[in-house]
């Protein structure tokens, strides 16, 4: 690590993407749905944003100096609904009533039902342009609060993403970061076998972006990477986060199955065990 | 009772009322794509540069860079064209404008086939049906030049995504009414037949309004430039007063106000509705109004339909 983030704050931020990656493991087993892969790969980026990084107060959601998140990658949404749980913007307890009629916990994050959702997702390529437009928003008004897009690999595939990444670029939103969570498979498989976006960190480059590229999961290098964007102050500020799908379980780590399929009982169990956290009381 | 009518651009009413609420409202942003110009966004950048963005080439990606700003609470514009901006766009107006309830009003110009000579990419005859079957997104098509000044003020005052219509032709401005969302406005009362119309082809259902009356018929003449929210009691009292409705829009008939009628009038009082509108093609490069008369809105062909459904009803022979 860069040795500017403090190393006693890691083994907190590490215990709490555990506990992250349990409640995905526990939601998407519950809901019978939902994209498990994705969601652990982000868990580190997320926890290190929300527990470290970010500007925030749970007990004013609508505190309008508030850092903003917009995940972009809106299917990622049990990691995200996780991390606002343990943060304190929603009760643990509801984390698994996601994907349920009638819940607030959508299967892509929904600002209409669940205040503390700064945008509803989902369908990719937008979520990083409603990103730039908060940021100008930010600069229009004078406030001093910072605008957090975190990106899916598979959605770079999108022309949306690179129009608004170029406004970002236009309007040098120093207040903007664009974090990719680079871990490089799609649905339908690895997104250079399908569609390739290397070299990324050029692209980025290219399209006026400080662009850094780190280990997602090495949480000194995920703070480390932030604030060096919080120093930038002439252009946007773009993190290429080296992640693995299905982080934190071995048996889903790299497996493109589990982009979109919640795991088996017996899967779900044993990834728990791995986690160190146990699947009692929840039920499908 | 012929009497001149003066035409006037819609888009330059809409420029300049945009200025006036520029002037207005300190927060309220414009964004553009690259038709500012056309649009006459470009009045509003030249008074408040800070608070204009000419985002390029991007229509998809300005509709979400507006939702953005509006979640921050501003009242955004966002102007293109309709084909652009209904039909490009179409998934960012959805998601991030109408799913998140962001205050993003769409001033769409060049809607329908009177773009002229750009051809059939261009004239945008499908955006009425998507834009209202978007939930909570209100949708007025302005048939004159102070109805467009009225709407943009109406639209910039209520919370929540709002699309508006307007045409690049200039258009003959209406008698004086008053524009409010949600209410028809009668311009001519009458109890043989209801012409509802919107945009460029309410002139010509007054036209023909005026013809029948030499005739000793009375049509009533309804300007529904609110679509959505439609003013769903005028025309239902439209549909026992007279029995017989017409529509008239340039826009697909498949989609647009005359399905609309036809589907509120046959679950609530069903009476003949007859549609005049673009047939299910595109269009062509041409002369714009020459376009309305080779797709089937010729005031000819609206006079032809008005008898149709009068003899249906019995009121003539």
């Amino acid at each position: 690590m860069g040795g500017e983030t403090p190393t006693e704050l890691v083994p907190s931020l590490e215990t709490t993407a555990r506990e992250i990656r349990q409640e995905v493991i526990r939601m998407t087993y519950a809901a019978g749905g939902g994209h498990p892969g994705g969601s652990l790969s982000v868990a580190d980026l997320l926890t290190a944003l929300l527990f470290h990084e970010m500007k925030l107060d749970p007990a004013r959601p609508d505190w309008p100096e508030r850092d903003r998140l917009v995940l972009s990658k809106g299917h990622a949404a049990p990691a995200l609904y996780a991390a606002l749980a343990l943060r304190g913007f929603l009760p643990r307890e509801e984390l698994v009533t996601l994907r349920k009629l009638g819940s607030r916990l959508q299967g892509h994050v929904d600002r209409n039902t669940l205040s503390c959702i700064e945008a509803s997702t989902g369908g990719l390529g937008q979520g990083i342009g409603i990103a730039v437009g908060m940021a100008l928003d930010a600069r229009l008004a004078h406030r001093s609060n910072r605008v957090y897009a975190v990106l899916g690999d598979g959605e770079c595939q999108s022309g949306l993403t690179w129009e608004a990444l170029m406004a970002g670029g236009h309007y040098r939103l120093a207040n903007l970061v664009a974090i990719l969570d680079r871990n490089g498979l799609e649905t339908d498989g690895p997104t250079e076998a399908i569609m390739g976006i290397e070299p990324i960190a050029d692209k980025f480059r290219a399209f006026r972006y400080h662009t850094l590229e780190i280990d997602g999961h090495d949480f000194g290098q995920i703070l480390d990477a932030l604030a060096e964007a919080r120093r930038t102050t002439d252009r946007p500020t773009a993190i290429v986060a080296r992640t693995v799908k299905g982080k934190g379980v071995s048996f889903m780590e790299g497996q493109p199955s589990f982009h979109g399929r919640p795991p088996t009982k017996v899967e779900a169990e044993k990834a728990l065990a791995e986690l160190g956290g146990s699947l009692a009381g929840v039920a499908r | 009772m012929t009497e001149v009518r003066q035409v006037e651009s819609l888009r330059d009413a809409y420029g300049t009322a945009l200025v006036e609420l520029g002037e207005r409202h300190s927060d309220l942003v414009v964004l553009d794509s690259d038709l500012s110009g056309s649009t006459r966004t470009m009045q509003f950048g030249g008074r408040f540069p800070d608070r204009f963005f000419n985002v390029g080439v991007m229509e998809p990606t300005m509709m979400t860079i507006a939702a953005g700003l509006a979640l921050g609470g501003r009242t955004v514009f966002a102007s293109t064209f309709a084909v652009f901006a209904a039909g490009q766009a179409y998934n960012s107006v959805r998601q991030s404008i109408c799913y998140n309830h962001a205050n993003v009003k769409i001033v769409a110009t060049h809607g329908g086939l009177l773009v002229g000579g750009d051809g059939g990419t261009h004239q945008m005859v499908e955006d009425i049906g998507l834009m209202r079957g978007l939930p909570g997104m209100t949708v007025i098509v302005p048939a004159d030049a102070p109805t467009t000044r009225a709407a943009t003020f109406a639209v910039a005052e209520r919370e929540g995504p709002a699309y508006v219509r307007l045409t690049r032709e200039s258009l003959p401005t209406l008698p004086d009414g008053v524009f409010r969302i949600g209410s028809a406005r009668e311009l001519r009362g009458g109890n043989d037949l209801t012409i509802v119309a919107v945009g460029a082809l309410v002139a010509r259902g007054l036209e023909v309004a005026e013809e029948l009356a030499r005739v000793g018929v009375s049509a009533r003449v309804l300007d529904f430039a609110s679509v959505k929210p439609f003013d769903e009691p005028a025309l239902l009292r439209a549909a026992r007063d007279t029995g017989a409705i017409l529509v008239l829009e340039e826009h697909s008939v498949l989609t647009g106000v005359g399905a609309l009628v036809a589907s509120t009038t046959s679950e609530n009082y069903p009476v003949p509705v007859r549609r005049v509108g673009v047939p299910d093609v595109f269009g062509e490069s041409g002369e714009p109004w020459a376009l309305l008369d080779r797709y089937g809105m010729s005031t000819e062909h609206i006079r032809e339909e008005a008898w149709e459904l009068l003899k249906a009803r019995g009121k003539v022979q």
